[in-house]
């Protein structure tokens, strides 16, 4: 018996919505987000299935649809989900259907805002379960259109506008992804030989790249570094993500930081680090480097900021350094928790972001100054803040602390003394977002917030999806960790013999 | 039924942290219920505890062949985590011990709290409490433990953070946390070491390897270990130099106070010390300085303490000094000393918060001792098992703290370590002085407020009775003449040093001058003190002002690392954007030109274009030779 084609509904549920939207006339709000809530819902109930089924025993590849496409160049429609990618799914999914419901009060152009939304989610799962790389780029292009309009129409201005932060925000991607593409064109025109034949899966890109000489390997990778690199915010390719998150409308920043940067994590992981071991050997060191550098700086700068998006921002690239210090690490508890690290900060970014965005919404700021004394006005939102910003400290209970904890780990065992200093980043954390909760919720309450009502009915689904992850991922972290290592280990196992056999050559 | 508790020890921590799910979730509404789930899941735990406690001593289960009961909790490749139950002596004496003084402290917070609009919310967050502790204590697993350990500070910062719109209390709830958190780190850092070099937390496990380190590491590296893990519990014990949380620990609701410094929080780092002896005593200069630590956090504390006006206050830093008696006892090696402190400690010191928050109850939250003055009278029950309490923590007989802190005097004399000796002495001295000027402000003399006071509710009293009745008996299971604690809980062999005579009337002898010259200064003739006060200003104020620790953090965290941070945050604006970003400004633009595009609604084709012209320059690059590819690039190698 075939089964469902499940990615192929996951992945086209959003987007059918939003074109069904398209004809729906734009007065008639309520079916609008109705039918956005519905799409994302079932994306999110299959891929949650899919979580609950996926065979961690027998790992590998599942649910697989592939169908030839373009014969000249190896394309196909090829789906397909494995122990990293999985979870990335059911991230996106957790992460949009939130968003639509943070978006619940929005006050103008909702039909065009939430087609859009549809298509950026469908367009961000599309990457995550891609596994030949014309279709991965063809979604991560998809990507970044929908997120240059929203930043624009809906977003807001504070410190930059609105249209310099997405400009930002767009070319960082663009640039970046243009290092990207010519990496992976040159990873594909130099497959042809070895492999006799064009392919553009993952897998045979691996193969054909695993057989590389030292120096292609090398400088392929550094291309893809480059451009995974500044999706991720790398440091020192990180700016655009502070300016870019404050300009975004809520929904936007929960799934930019949420999953969107963390295609570029993904694609190191998946795709650089495993077609090209040779090249990721040499580079580790400066990734490493790198991604503690963004950890201490990045929590530092965060220290500085009054504005709570600023600080969220900041704090993401604080988290992506542990990251990119766990993918430096090249070894298997390292990515385990490269991959987890990225699920875990998802998770808290979009819970914090949309705490942010109710916030905005009612207070017309998110200056701390100006504001003060709101846990009295609104418990439930400061519950959520406060969960995320305890999980984005790393205590442990939530589902940050594992992660971290397999990082240091690593990182330590790679690094010694000079993981360290990506450790201390526990200090600096607690200290920017336990001052940002205190000065925000706590002391006395302002008078001009008192007709403030708390979150209530739909606004309460970040809280209750999101919140739920938070605590059962930490409580459990087997969850999460059985399904990410039936994915990393096998695969590093690949990449141990390569660097083997790579390093007798 | 004690086989049942010994196997379903895992209940203990459980029942609590229930009680907070259905409490947040279900009877957030009902005050009473709340109440009761609460106190009643603690009850139910300590019954279950004690009987657990009673199987471990009855069959002299020992602390190096404890009953473990564990499940994976993740592993990877290189990597697995167990948690489990780990039943020994002293687990099941903490276990026992924080149950029932918990439980006292839930039924005296019904009528604390009564009337506060946060009512079952507190409760919610007091079974919280308690479960971390409890899962604290049970942990077989050292990362198990640091997780219980985290959410131990995680409620602290919620309780001392109840009144969360005033300031103060929100200003303290955060410094308790990160200087926790600061202290969090060295301990994490050991951990991890730990982990690497061992590969296992499991504390069972762990002390076999350890106890044959030479195969897997060296002294030097175990020595680093050891330091650093007992960072942690400087910060957590509120030891010298991260003692400055622990007095403004004090805005929380009082029963907060007494759960933090007398059954939880601030024993844990101890606890975990003690859980971890194994580890210490292999680098003997390591016990050194947990010794020493101890006994100059002890006497730094109670030098404080002399001079504070707030009885919380002042009670604080009396905790912080016990708390150092106790790390002496463990840097000393005696397990059994440190311990039998703990637990006697752990009621009186219970008893006087909890007797505070009756005074505090009855003057309108005023706590100034020198505005106190005739409670005694007014509150006979407060008064007099405060009086329970002071007679206990000076150490005089044969009241509990007198049997403890001989143990520990003891132990430090046999030693050798006479600095320290002298050092314990002196504490012991001034903290007989300290509490019984406490005592004699508060209780006794004219009042000196307008307050029309009266006697604590019943639910209130009733805790402290029992209290008092513990802080007056729990020694005596621990005297020279029947050592029972000492063939209880030890570590290695048993241990009770001979008792020695002279030593224990000097310290009845201290304790009688510390309280004589209590007397003498503020109970006959107060006046007497302040001209003690003005003829040493310079040493009053030093005390009085905490010898301006918190000024010298505060100095630090406002200027060193906020301005550190400011900088950090100008080289991202003007050297990061301002040069990579608006540097590249012509590229910007021309981008940006291609980006108007976007707007003008043809998407697919702008993708499509963007696409295919990387994709020309791609293949152009990647079939010249690739040494001029580099050479586009400008080289990567």
């Amino acid at each position: 018996m075939k089964s469902l084609p499940f990615l192929t509904i996951i992945l086209l549920a959003p987007a059918i919505c939003a074109i069904i939207m398209a004809f729906i006339p734009k007065e008639q709000v309520n079916p609008i987000k109705w039918l956005a809530a519905t799409g994302t819902f079932i994306s999110l109930a299959m891929s949650a299935y899919l979580y609950g089924v996926y065979d961690t025993a027998a790992g590998g590849l599942q649910f697989v649809e592939r169908v030839p496409w373009i014969k000249d160049l190896g394309v196909s429609y090829f789906l397909a989900v494995d122990g990293i990618s999985l979870p990335m799914l059911l991230l996106t999914n957790m992460i949009g259907f939130s968003a639509v419901f943070a978006s619940w009060n929005l006050e103008s152009r909702h039909r065009e805002f939430f087609i859009l939304l549809c298509l950026l989610i469908s367009g961000v799962m599309g990457t995550f379960i891609a596994h030949d790389i014309f279709i991965f780029l063809l979604f991560y292009e998809v990507v970044v259109i929908p997120i240059y309009i929203m930043v624009i129409i809906w977003g807001s201005s504070k410190r930059v506008t609105k249209e310099y932060a997405g400009m930002k925000l767009t070319i960082y991607l663009l640039v970046g992804s243009a290092f990207l593409l010519v990496g992976i064109i040159a990873l594909f025109v130099k497959s042809i030989p070895i492999l006799g034949e064009p392919n553009m899966s993952f897998a045979a890109l691996a193969q054909a790249g695993n057989q590389m000489s030292a120096f292609d390997q090398k400088w392929l990778f550094a291309l893809m570094l480059i451009g995974f690199g500044s999706l991720i915010s790398m440091w020192p390719f990180h700016s655009w993500s502070p300016d870019g998150y404050a300009g975004a409308p809520t929904a936007v920043s929960m799934i930019h930081a949420g999953v969107l940067k963390k295609i570029g994590g993904y694609g190191l992981i998946k795709i650089a680090l495993f077609s090209l071991p040779l090249g990721a050997k040499f580079w580790a060191p400066y990734m490493a480097a790198l991604g503690i550098a963004g950890v201490a700086y990045a929590a530092f700068a965060a220290l500085a900021q009054k504005d709570l998006k600023y600080i969220v921002g900041y704090s993401s690239v604080s988290h992506m350094g542990y990251v990119m210090l766990a993918i430096g690490t090249v070894n298997v508890i390292g990515i385990n928790g490269a991959v987890a690290n990225m699920f875990a900060h998802g998770v808290m970014a979009a819970l914090f972001f949309s705490a942010i965005g109710v916030i905005y919404e009612k207070t017309k700021t998110r200056w701390i100054p100006d504001l003060g004394g709101l846990a009295r006005q609104m418990p439930l939102l400061a519950v959520s803040f406060m969960l995320a910003a305890f999980a984005s400290l790393g205590l442990p209970g939530l589902i940050g602390f594992i992660p971290e904890f397999t990082i240091f780990i690593a990182g330590f065992k790679a690094f010694g003394g000079f993981a360290v200093i990506a450790i201390g980043g526990i200090v600096i954390t607690a200290l920017y977002a336990l001052r940002a909760g205190a000065n925000t919720l706590f002391g006395p309450p302002r008078e001009e917030y008192n007709n403030l009502r708390d979150i209530r009915g739909a606004e309460l689904v970040p809280l209750a999806v999101l919140g739920l992850v938070l605590i059962a991922g930490g409580l459990l972290p087997s969850l999460l960790f059985d399904m990410v290592n039936s994915g990393v280990e096998p695969l590093m196992n690949q990449l141990d013999n390569a660097l083997k056999i790579g390093g007798l050559i | 039924m004690v086989q049942f508790s010994m196997h379903n020890a895992w209940l203990v921590p459980l029942l609590p942290a229930l009680s907070f799910i259905i409490i947040a979730f279900i009877t957030k509404q009902w005050k009473k219920t709340s109440a009761i789930l609460s106190v009643g899941s603690m009850a139910i735990s300590c019954f279950i505890a004690s009987l657990a406690a009673y199987g471990v001593f009855s069959n002299y289960t020992l602390t190096e062949e404890p009953m473990v009961y564990s499940v994976k909790w993740f592993s990877m490749a290189g990597l697995n985590i167990d948690v489990g139950v780990q039943l020994d002596p002293v687990s099941a004496m903490m276990m026992f011990m924080v149950t029932l003084v918990s439980t006292l402290i839930f039924i005296y917070s019904i009528g604390y709290m009564e009337g506060d609009q946060g009512y079952s919310v507190f409760f919610s967050y007091l079974s919280l409490f308690g479960a971390s502790m409890l899962l604290l204590i049970i942990s077989s697993n050292l990362l198990q433990m640091f997780v219980a350990w985290e959410l131990v500070g995680l409620c602290s910062y919620l309780l001392i953070g109840f009144y969360s719109h005033k300031v103060t209390a929100r200003e303290a709830a955060k410094k308790a946390f990160i200087t926790c958190r600061v202290a969090d780190f060295g301990l994490l850092l050991g951990l991890i070491s730990l982990q690497l070099i061992f590969g296992t937390l499991d504390i069972v496990e762990l002390s076999g390897k350890i106890s044959n380190f030479e195969q897997y590491t060296s002294m030097g590296i175990m020595t680093i270990i050891a330091i650093l893990i007992f960072i942690g519990p400087i910060g957590k014990s509120g030891q010298f130099p991260l003692h400055v949380w622990l007095p403004d620990a004090m805005e929380g609701p009082t029963p907060v106070s007494a759960l933090i410094h007398a059954a939880t929080m601030v024993v844990a780092g101890v606890y975990l010390i003690a859980r971890t002896i194994f580890l210490f005593a292999e680098v003997p200069p390591v016990m050194d300085m947990v010794a020493a630590i101890g006994g100059f956090t002890a006497l730094f504390a109670a030098s404080i303490a002399i001079t504070q006006r707030d009885m919380k206050r002042i009670l604080a830093y009396s905790t912080i000094s016990q708390i150092g008696y106790m790390m002496l006892a463990l840097g000393l090696g005696s397990l059994t000393a440190s311990m039998f402190h703990l637990w006697t400690h752990a009621f009186f010191k219970a008893l006087m918060f909890l007797g505070a928050g009756s005074v505090l109850y009855a003057l309108h939250h005023k706590g100034d001792i020198w505005k106190m003055g005739g409670l005694l009278r007014k509150m006979p029950v407060t008064g007099y098992t405060f009086m329970v309490g002071c007679l206990a923590i000076s150490g005089v007989p044969p009241f509990s703290g007198f049997w403890s802190k001989d143990e520990i005097l003891l132990t430090a004399f046999d030693s050798g370590h006479y600095i320290l000796f002298t050092m314990a002495a002196l504490t012991s001295f001034m903290t007989a002085f300290y509490m019984w000027r406490l005592f004699f402000l508060a209780f006794t003399g004219q009042a000196q407020h307008e307050v029309q006071v009266k006697e604590s509710p019943r639910t209130m009293t009733l805790p402290l009775v029992v209290l008092a009745f513990f802080a007056a008996i729990a020694g005596l299971i621990g005297t020279p003449w029947a050592p029972i604690w000492q063939n209880w809980i030890f570590s290695v062999h048993p241990h009770h040093p001979q008792a020695n005579t002279m030593i224990m009337l000097g310290s009845v002898v201290l304790a009688l001058a510390g309280m004589y010259l209590a007397y003498n200064l503020y109970y006959l003739d107060r006046s007497k003190a302040e001209r003690m006060a003005e003829k040493y200003s310079f040493f009053w104020a030093l005390s009085y002002n905490k010898f301006y620790v918190d000024e010298l953090y505060l100095w630090f965290t406002h200027t060193i690392v906020d301005g550190g941070a400011r900088l950090f945050y100008l080289f991202d604006i003007y050297i990061v954007d301002g040069i990579i970003v608006n540097g590249i400004g012509s590229l910007t633009k021309s981008f940006g030109s291609r980006l108007r595009l976007v707007q003008t609604g043809s998407l697919q084709s702008y993708a499509l274009v963007f696409f295919l012209g990387v994709l020309a320059v791609a293949v152009i690059m990647a079939l010249t030779d690739p040494s001029m590819a580099l050479g586009l690039m400008g080289g990567v190698e």
